[in-house]
Order: C-alpha cells, then structure tokens, then sequence
C-alpha cells in the first residue's frame, strides 16, 4: 500500500474502507488529511527531511536538528526543524490562495490573491534566522512542558517574498495601530474549526521592517507545505512563531493581538526574574520579542577523536535576535580561558553569522569539551550556565558545546 | 342492587385510586430523590464520538514498553492511550516530566482550552501513572554531556 498518495488521493471513503470502521464525525477532517493510524510512518520521506533529523512528536509534527547537520551556511529543507502547533492544511490550492488584511486599525479591510501580491509589489531575499521560543527548553529544571527541543529548532534559510510594509501602505492602516495578529488554514489538535492551533503576531514597528516578509518562496523554491506554502509571514530574529505559516489573513490591531498563544504563558517569560518552579501570574508575564545572543558549533559532530598534536579546525554559526554578533570565543577548558574565533559580517540583517577556527593547542592527550561564547553588539554574552528560569522552558541560550578525545 | 354493596364498591374504588396515587407519589418521591443524588444524568455526555475512534491499541510489550506507543507498561497504560493519544501523540507525553501536580495542572489546561474531556473516575489511575512513570529527574545547572559517540576524525 503506497501510503505517501493519501497526502494528495486520500479520501474519507478510502480511510473508512481501511479501517474497516466508519469514522465518526469524518466530515470535519480536513480533506486528505490522514488519520493518525494511517499516517506515514517515515516523516523523514514525508517531509523530505534527513533521517538524522530528530522527531520529538508526530501529532502535530514537531523535528529538530542535531548541531552537525545545521553546518550549511544556508539551512536546506533537510535540515530545517519544524515546530507546528496544529494539523498541517491539505489539499493547499495556490491558484486560489488569498490574504485578507482586516482588523480595527485598517483603513479598509482589502483582500488580495497570492497572485496579486506577486505582480504588485517588489520582491526580495533575505537570509533570516528563525529559532524556536522553546529551543533549549530540554535542559529547564523543573522541567518545563511541551515538546523537549534540545539545540536543533534554529535554522537560517534564504526566504524570498514581499515586504510586510509595502502590502500595509497599500491596504493604509490607522494611526493607532499598535499590533497585528496572523491568522492561517492550519487545523487544531481537537478538529474544533472554532479554534485556530496559533494566532500570533508582533508590534507594528517589528511588521514595518524592511525583512520582515510575507514569503512564498525558501532557497529558492516553493515554501515547502511543512513550512508553510504557499504564504508564510517572516519576522527573523524573533521566537518564530511569530512567523506564521499558511497564512491567509492579518488583522490589524488598535491593542497588543490576543490570539491563541499570544496570551497567558504562551511565548511569555516572567516579567521579574524568578527563582526556579516559581509560579508567576499571567500579568506578569511578558511578550519574548528579539531572541537572544546564541551560537551553535555545527563542525566536527560531537565525539570526534583527533591524534595528539593534530589541530582541530571548529566552525558554527552565531545569531543575535534584532543584534549583530561582535565577538565569538571558543574554551577547551571549561571556560577557565577564551581564544577569539574568526566571525563573518552577516549577509543581511537578522541572518546569522559563520565562525571558524583552528584549535591547536591541546597541552595533552585526554577528554576536553570545546564550548563556544558568543557576544552581541550590546556586550552581552551566552551563559555557561542555564540562564533565568521560567515557566514555559524559553530562551534557553547556554553555550554549546562539543566532547572532543585527544588520543 | 342494595345501597350497601354500592357504598362497597365506592370504597373499593376510592381504595384503588388512593392506592395508585400512593404509588405515583412513592415513585416520584423516589425519581426526584434519585435525581438530586445523581444531578449528572440530565448532563450532556462529553462528545466522545466528535474525535476519530481509531482502534489503535496493539497491545505488543517489548522490554516494558508499549510498543506502538512508546509508553511504560504499567497500570493505566490503557487508560492513558484512550483518553491522552486521540488528540496528540504519545511523544508529548513521554519526552515531559512533571509531579502529580504538574500532570493534573496539564489535565485542567487541556480541558480548559483544548477540549479534553472530563476524566472521571479514571483521572486517578492516569495521573498516578503519569506522575509515577514520566516524574522530574534531578539535574544540576548543566549535565554533563552523555551519550557521546566517539569516532575518528580525519584531518
């Protein structure tokens, strides 16, 4: 049985036929969508994904990265996490793909084909760096819920589309306009069309920078479905879900957007620091907005073995949220000392930047862990440690690090 | 026909209709009493039916873990595969860690804002089987790096 050809040829009939039982309340599948039992048991393939991509879930899919597959300077579809929050849409019709912009602060709610928005405004490229909020959120303790990313829900890939602003100075927002909220075709977990998996959005200045895109195309080709084709907004820097995938409307907001995750917790930290297992109130929660300094040793893969007196060569990437990388260190003893690694401009704001090194002076044979420190054009640097404790397991940006044998 | 027999039959007949009425009261004293013990049965039923009842329970144990969901085996795997693996997969729940207090927190959210029904009577089993199998670990402020595979790097 080709079960991949339900993605496109499944249908309720056939489902029911298989199972050899009706499914009850069938009609509010999304069409093509396979039920769980039925559900190709190679994502891998699914997705195009590498098969050493790590599957932290399967309903709703979530995959992460290890540190050695993230080593292209340009993140491919392979190698690309993907952190959905409800059911992907099926049977995604590109032809008939539109954008409604609405909401109290538009001048006047306008819809627009994808088509349109194609042939109407000017297109760019940008290299834009996406990191999950939770990324890291393995390590919390006490453990945080949700899915237990480790390193690997970063990427940065090149991501062509319009600019968010110039689709707004079309449409003509209001002065007090403050926020606005994405709204997409995804399906949530509980099949209730009343509710949306995700409903995010960022402050108005964050939607009128000129990378912040309403993208159909990463590296070069279609957004693939997993990603969010045929439209997906872009805000790099920031917890990326705020770049909402299979988009199909924005509202603009005259307040703060209060979609599903953009309240209570959801991609929130406390206000105040607090002690760890501290429980906060939901008014003291505040909205995470650009990402903070990280970096992330991408070669060799953890565990190499090298002979005594050969030299390492080291190299990774290190990202800033809305701020550039100024400075990369390596230690190959536990932080007691820091070399400076070499570190590239970035290509365009917001993507992240390559460091490289030669490591050479291991003094003896033995176990070291090469960590890697990065510094933000602000002076702030990665923790060794893990940095504030919060609720949700977010912003966790705690130096990598790789085990290395001198033998 | 003598006045006297129909004076009989009069009381037979009053006798029978207090009889029937007794009964009715009886009975409807009974429902109600039965009802304010049990407000429940007038409740709507949880729509179990609106999810998608697929009978996907193989019950193969390999190593004490259930196979086709990746579970412990221990006592409320079964319970916690009907009520938790409709909506989400069983991923969620094994890659978590969480006191019993941390589980029925969850529990409460889901039913809160993602349509989780009501557990009932099998809340217990499920939050002692979640709180017992998928419990907090003591860690420090960074682990030490584990599970390394070592191999040798060409230069």
């Amino acid at each position: 049985m080709k079960r991949r050809n339900f993605i496109t040829k499944g249908t309720l009939g056939a489902f029911s036929a298989l199972l050899g039982t009706e499914i009850v309340f069938g009609h509010s599948i999304p069409l093509g969508y396979r039920p769980l039992a039925l559900q190709d048991p190679d994502p891998f393939k699914l997705f195009q994904k590498d098969s050493d991509m790590i599957v932290l879930n399967n309903k709703p899919w979530n995959i992460e990265a290890k540190a050695h597959l993230l080593d292209d300077k340009i993140t491919p579809n392979k190698f690309m996490f993907i952190r959905n929050n409800g059911l992907i849409p099926e049977n995604v019709d590109a032809s008939d793909w539109s954008l409604t912009i609405d909401g109290e602060s538009v001048q006047k709610s306008k819809t627009y084909t994808l088509a349109e928005l194609k042939s109407k405004f000017p297109q760019y490229t940008y290299q834009l760096t996406l990191e999950c909020g939770g990324n890291g959120r393995s390590e919390f303790n006490p453990p945080a819920k949700g899915n237990q990313w480790t390193i690997g829900a970063v990427s940065c890939a090149s991501w062509t589309g319009i600019r968010l602003k110039d689709v707004l100075e079309d449409v003509g927002i209001k002065e007090d306009a403050v926020y606005i909220g994405y709204h997409a075709a995804d399906v949530h977990l509980s099949r209730n069309p009343e509710k949306e998996p995700i409903s995010r959005g960022v402050p108005i200045p964050k939607a009128l920078q000129d990378e912040t895109l309403l993208a159909f195309q990463m590296n070069g080709k279609d957004i693939p479905l997993a990603h969010g084709y045929p439209l997906r907004l872009i805000a790099g820097g920031w917890p990326a879900s705020a770049s909402g995938k299979w988009v199909n409307r924005l509202s603009i907001r005259n307040k703060v957007h209060d979609g599903a995750k953009m309240t209570g917790t959801s991609y929130r930290v406390p206000c105040e620091p607090v002690a760890p297992g501290e429980k906060v109130a939901d008014e003291d929660m505040c909205i995470i907005e650009s990402m903070p300094v990280k970096s992330l040793i991408t070669y060799p893969k953890s565990g190499a073995m090298i002979k005594e007196g050969q030299s390492l060569h080291i190299r990774g990437h290190a990202w800033a949220g809305e701020l550039e990388v100024s400075k990369m260190e390596y230690s190959i003893d536990f932080g007691a000392t820091w070399t400076s690694c070499t570190i590239e401009k970035p290509a365009n704001r917001l993507a992240w930047q390559h460091f490289t090194t030669k490591i050479s002076d291991f003094p003896k044979k033995g176990y070291y862990e090469i960590w890697a420190r990065a510094t933000d054009s602000e002076g702030t640097s990665q923790p060794m440690l893990l940095p504030g404790w919060n609720p949700k397991g977010y912003l966790n940006n705690a130096c990598h690090r790789i085990a290395i044998k001198v033998v | 026909m003598s006045s006297e027999n129909e004076f009989k039959q009069q009381v037979r007949k009053l006798y029978n209709k207090l009889i029937v009425a007794f009964c009715m009261i009886g009975i409807a004293v009974f429902g109600f009493i039965y009802i304010v013990l049990n407000p429940s049965i007038f409740a709507e039923k949880p729509e179990k039916n609106a999810l998608i009842s697929i009978p996907n329970v193989d019950g193969e144990i390999k190593n004490g873990i259930h196979v086709a969901t990746g579970f412990i085996d221990d006592e409320g795997l079964t319970e916690v595969i009907q009520n938790c693996t409709n909506c989400h997969s069983s991923k969620l729940v094994t890659q978590n860690r969480m006191t019993k207090e941390g589980w029925i927190a969850t529990i409460r959210w889901m039913q809160e804002t993602q349509n989780l029904w009501d557990l009932g009577n099998q809340q217990e089993t499920i939050v002692n089987y979640l709180s017992t199998n998928y419990a907090p670990q003591k860690k420090g402020r960074r682990e030490v790096l584990t599970k390394v595979e070592w191999y040798v790097l060409e230069d």
